[in-house]
């Protein structure tokens, strides 16, 4: 019996599965036909085999050739067989099959008929789902006409994941047997009110789908799926829906009228994707495609709302999507044009805020404006009503602030003093006069400079002559502007007539230049010492108050510094709340490395001085402020830092640093102590890194020998190339890097690599004849793998592979497979077979390395073993990816079978006295080294510990993960005399010691 | 829909679903067909192209042509949404998923089209519960296999 089951599974490993299929199938491209003929006849003896395993594997291999046109219709019923299979694994590949193979025409589908509905009814929902998919592939009349009942039963199953299948398929049962129709229908109608929303979109599409061949039949429909149009969130099935509505508007008019609102409803979702999908190149031209919709747009809502997704499209991150700013300077304008908008506020601020901040842009954007306001008898039909007279506030604004720049500023005086102002709103009119003021300074100028004299006098005069309508202006802001300004005129023209030069002074009056100011720059501004800036001055007035004066305030818009200290404000109360989670967190995560506890205790003991440490972390650059205390302690630390780095121990420097550290004490005590504890830390984590070069004995209570490092290590290197000449060089060159590599970490063991690393190679090299499709030059794999004996388990050792990956392209889909032998075994994941691969749990992309641990159960330890293995992969590029394979052998030497364990002597000795142990003895030649190296390389490498040393001589002791005790005593003669229980053991790690030796 | 393909640069045939039963004979030339017409656009070309009296919604991901026969009617945003998501599902489900992981496991993305569209029509549009349904009989098979041994 046993030997029958070895047998058997011995037989399946020669089988071919599906990959081998197709890995042969691709190294076989000059004469696939011939293979893929040889394969059926396998895939034919195959089928007559009774196991149906066997069957299942043969069936899915026909599925594939199937896809490659190859006729399998004469194995219809050998699919049908391995349908019947009870075990899922096979009834899935059986109706997988059937459902690539099977048409109406094939004649063995008659015979299913029972055993679908078998499974339909089979306690294990998969098993139903299964049968259900492939049904829907290969339904037939007759089929459809068996099964209608049991699949309408299914429709009310209590599993969602039949429900939904259920109601699918009888879309396909309807269409090949209409009959079944009339009685499902009433429970179809039912799941579109299931609770699941995956069964409730399979019925909306089954009726869509339904609805399109006959709307008229569901018209009475209509009001559930309105309700489902208005409440569905899901996007798939709305598109279903939508279509419904479009086949029954036809028929029912007053349809048409209902669906506006959710629709538009559905269009703003939509616009909302626009601001991920917007990027510098696209950017203007889905403007574009919004501007032809909104000249489109029939409702003033849809318009309204396109306009400021427009805006807010453009605007967002700080018009990072904008690179021609004349171009949006153009759309704000146009979009001046739209009638009856709300937004004219929306589109000023814009405008304002493009003309202030980006100065190149003011010519272009001034002489827009100046047109603007030429205008603006066009803009304003009637006047008080429309939204959009507000672009002509900042259209005013910026001719007069950027008067400068203007071509034609008198005629731009003249526009802003025209009667019809008077008809707009007075906040504009305010703008209006206040910059016909700059205006007149700007044209004094140039008038002034030129010949005549009399041409400023008369542009005071139409001052004089236009100020006094404003002057009587019903809006106090507007009646005071003018009249100061007015009398101001007269007061110049006074000045004009006894011919004295004004200009100069008048400009003098809107001096100074209005300049963008960074975000950030407020913060670069020193605090002065003794201000608290989170100190109410006043008692804070309540909330709604000054939330009602902002929308009000345009003037806020315009000016940078009033609106930076609301950014401020909002990042003072962001701070906070960080500060808050930080401290939060950091109280919480007992792995929080950066701050030591006692740095924790400075942030609870001193709440005075809390939020400062954050502030400070969050420039971008320290800043050197006096009399800010983090700042100081951010500086020095790095000088610390960076004083430690020169190494000097001069007493002078150390004084200075505690003088420093006792100068921050006073603020807050445990400041030092935990700085000290961060920098010295990186400091001693390299010393023990170093650690093995200067070797030391292990001690018994030194506690890390029970985590004792009983490592060896590994190396494989495994090339893969296109060419195979080049092979042997190039292998050679990479392990001589390695080689230095491994010098530099004293802790990896040159010994073993060397033999390991050659075997591995030339096995990976000659087995890997695998033509390569595309030329893949020098990838190369360098395997690290550490062998460590497990201490609580004494059969099993735990492999540690660093996979790295030297190649430019990602690799995935690594498996790592050994061949067990009768004594070593890979432990693989439950539940997979004995000839299932390991599936290394991670992707490597370019340059990256990873770990993975294996785990193997050894019987016997005595002998060493070599495990061959492969290691199979997918080389990804950018668009051909190929798979891999390398093989390679993995060394498990006695050695790493031992761990370090100390011993005492007394122990030692009694051990020794017992007589239990089997003596041997070794002699190492030509080794010329101090004797306390020879020991510690035995130590290190052979896991030995040092019991005693006399003189001449020392002894040394070792345990197996099984509880052999390896007993050594190493003479300066360089003679080994050693007992061990286990002979055969013994006379292993003898050898491997004198192999450690022999290659120094 | 009428029926999905997957099928290389080098016009190999991937992935075959047919949605209506049809004979093996009118499949490959449909197949044989609509793999040269496709295969025969540039890349700059649209995704959408009528055949016959079909509408072929295509999209190419790397090596791999995703195409799609649906009806007249039927709307191709989401027929190139349809083909989009199943190839999240492969994504997801084999991690960075390549053309080589669906040949060799040609199978099992079977499996995963056919617990996301059923008959040609999507079965459930989350993700999660189709890659969930996948986990679930993945781990049936594996609770088999262990049975066997």
């Amino acid at each position: 019996m046993a030997l029958k089951i070895v047998k058997g599974s011995i037989d399946r490993m020669f089988d071919k599965n599906l990959q081998d299929l197709v890995r042969g199938i691709r190294n076989h491209k000059e004469d696939e036909a011939k293979y893929i003929s040889t394969c059926i006849d396998e895939i034919k003896q195959e089928l007559k085999q009774d196991n149906i395993a066997v069957k299942a594997n043969a069936v899915c291999k026909l599925t594939y050739l199937q896809m490659l046109g190859y006729d399998v219709s004469w194995a219809a019923f050998n699919i049908v067989e391995v349908m019947s299979s009870s075990k899922f694994t096979y009834k899935r590949i059986g109706y997988l099959a059937a459902s690539q193979c099977f048409h109406e025409s094939t004649d063995v589908i008659m015979l299913t008929t029972n055993q679908i509905r078998k499974d339909l009814s089979s306690p294990n929902q998969y098993d139903t789902g299964v049968a259900l998919t492939g049904l829907s592939c290969f339904v037939t009349p007759d089929l459809a006409r068996d099964l209608a009942n049991d699949i309408m039963t299914l429709m009310s199953h209590t599993k969602p994941y039949i429900r939904k299948k259920a109601v699918l398929i009888m879309y396909k049962v309807f269409l090949k047997y209409p009959e079944s129709l009339r009685p499902a229908f009433p429970r179809l109608k039912e799941k579109l009110e299931d609770p699941d929303p995956g069964v409730q979109s399979a019925a909306v599409n089954v009726i869509c789908e339904l609805a399109r061949r006959n709307p008229k039949n569901y018209l009475s429909l209509a009001p559930l799926f309105f309700k489902l149009m208005t409440s569905s969130t899901n996007n798939w099935v709305l598109i279903k829906i939508i279509k419904l509505f479009g086949a029954l508007t036809p028929l029912e008019p007053r349809l048409g009228k209902k669906l506006i609102e959710p629709l538009t409803n559905l269009i703003h979702r939509a616009l909302d994707l626009l601001y991920g999908m917007v990027s510098k190149k696209n950017l203007m031209e889905i403007v574009k495609k919004l501007m032809l919709h909104v000249d489109k747009a029939e409702g003033t809502t849809y318009r309204d709302e396109l306009l400021t997704k427009i805006i807010d499209i453009c605007s967002q991150s700080n018009y990072q999507y904008i690179t021609n700013f004349e171009w949006y300077i153009s759309i704000l304008v146009e979009l001046t044009r739209l009638e009856g908008t709300r937004h004219g506020h929306l589109i000023a601020s814009q405008m304002l805020d493009v003309a202030i901040r980006v100065k190149a842009i003011r010519i272009f954007a001034v002489a827009q404006m100046a047109t603007l306001l030429d205008n603006a008898h066009l803009l304003t039909g009637n006047m008080q009503r429309n939204g959009i007279c507000e672009v002509l506030y900042a259209a005013a604004w910026i001719c007069g602030e950027f008067s400068e720049h203007l071509e034609n500023p008198m005629q731009t005086l003249e526009a802003m003093l025209r009667p019809k102002v008077a008809t707009l709103p007075g906040h504009i009119q305010a703008v209006y006069v206040q910059n016909a003021a700059k205006l007149f300074s700007t044209v004094l100028k140039s008038q002034e400079g030129s010949t005549e004299g009399t041409a400023a006098q008369e542009t005071s005069q139409l001052m004089i002559d236009r100020l006094p309508l404003f002057v009587q202006s019903a809006n106090l802001e507007v009646q005071e502007r003018a009249s100061c300004i007015l009398q101001l005129v007269k007061y110049i023209q006074k000045l004009q007539q006894k011919e004295v030069e004004v200009a100069e002074e008048v400009s003098a009056l809107f001096a100074g230049e209005l300049n963008p100011v960074a975000p950030k720059a407020q913060k670069k501004v020193p605090v002065p010492e003794g201000l608290d800036l989170d100190a109410w001055i006043n008692e804070p007035p309540s909330e709604s108050e000054s939330e009602d004066e902002q929308p009000k305030a345009i003037f806020a818009k315009e000016e940078p510094k009033h609106s930076r200290s609301r950014h401020t404000e909002v990042d003072e109360k962001e701070l906070a709340r960080r500060r808050e989670a930080r401290k939060q967190e950091q109280a919480n995560n007992p792995f929080y490395i950066k701050a030591s506890p006692s740095s924790q205790k400075v942030y609870q003991e001193s709440p005075g001085v809390e939020h400062i440490p954050v502030v400070q972390i969050d420039l971008t650059v320290p800043l050197k402020v006096p009399g800010l205390p983090m700042s100081d302690q951010y500086l020095k630390l790095e000088e610390e830092r960076r004083q430690k780095e020169r190494a000097d121990k001069k007493k002078k420097e150390k004084k200075k640093r505690k003088e420093k550290r006792s100068g921050r004490g006073r603020r807050h005590d445990s400041g030092p102590e935990s700085e000290e504890d961060i920098t010295p830390a990186h400091m001693v984590d390299i010393v023990t890194e170093e650690m093995p070069e200067t070797y030391i004995l292990p001690t018994p209570d030194n506690r890390l020998l029970t985590m004792s490092s009983t490592s060896i290590f590994l190396f494989f290197f495994i090339e893969q190339k296109s060419s195979k000449h080049k092979k042997k060089k190039q292998k050679k060159e990479k392990e001589e890097k390695e080689k230095k590599k491994k010098k530099k970490h004293h802790h990896h063991h040159r010994h073993h690599s060397d033999g390991g690393a050659d075997e591995s190679v030339q096995n990976g090299t000659v087995e890997d004849e695998e033509p390569l499709p595309v030329s893949m030059c020098l990838t190369l794999n360098h395997k690290v793998c550490d062998i460590q004996g497990n201490l609580q388990d004494g059969s099993q050792v735990v492999v540690s592979v660093i996979f790295e990956n030297k190649c430019d392209s990602l690799l995935k889909s690594m498996e790592f497979n050994v061949l067990d032998s009768l004594n070593s075994k890979l432990q693989r994941p439950e539940g997979s077979g004995p000839h299932d691969g390991f599936t290394v749990p991670f992707q490597l992309p370019p340059g990256v390395s990873n770990e993975a641990r294996l785990v193997f159960t050894v019987q016997s330890i005595v002998m060493p073993q070599k495990m061959k293995g492969t290691l199979t992969f997918i080389v990804k590029n950018e668009d051909s990816s190929i798979h891999e394979k390398l093989d390679f052998k993995l060394h498990f030497t006695c050695t790493s079978y031992l761990i370090t364990t100390p011993c005492y002597s007394d122990a030692f000795a009694k051990l020794l006295e017992s007589g239990d142990l089997k003596c041997s003895s070794v002699r190492l030649e030509e080794v010329n080294m101090p004797f306390h190296h020879l020991l510690a390389r035995i130590c290190f490498h052979h896991h030995f510990s040092v019991v005693e040393r006399i003189d001449s001589c020392a002894s040394m002791y070792s345990r197996s993960i099984q509880g052999h005790h390896v007993c050594l005593l190493v003479k300066t003669t360089v003679s080994i005399d050693a007992k061990c229980d286990e002979p055969t053991l013994l006379g292993n790690v003898l050898d491997e010691i004198k192999q450690t030796f022999s290659q120094c | 829909m009428r029926f999905m393909l997957l099928f290389s640069r080098q016009g190999k045939l991937r992935l075959q679903k047919w949605y209506t039963a049809t004979a093996e004979r009118d499949k490959k030339k449909m197949v044989r067909d609509l793999m040269q017409i496709v295969l025969a656009r540039k890349p700059k070309m649209c995704s959408f192209l009528e055949w016959r009296d079909l509408k072929i919604v295509y999209k190419r991901y790397a090596s791999l042509y995703f195409c799609c026969a649906v009806e007249e009617q039927d709307n191709e945003l989401i027929t190139l949404e349809v083909i989009h998501r199943f190839v999240e599902l492969l994504d997801k489900y084999f991690g960075s998923v390549c053309e080589l992981d669906i040949i060799f496991n040609f199978e099992k993305a079977y499996f995963i089209l056919d617990e996301f569209l059923m008959g040609g029509e999507i079965q459930d549009t989350s993700k999660k519960s189709v890659l969930k349904a996948i986990e679930q009989s993945d781990l049936l098979r594996i609770y088999f296999n262990k049975a066997d041994a």
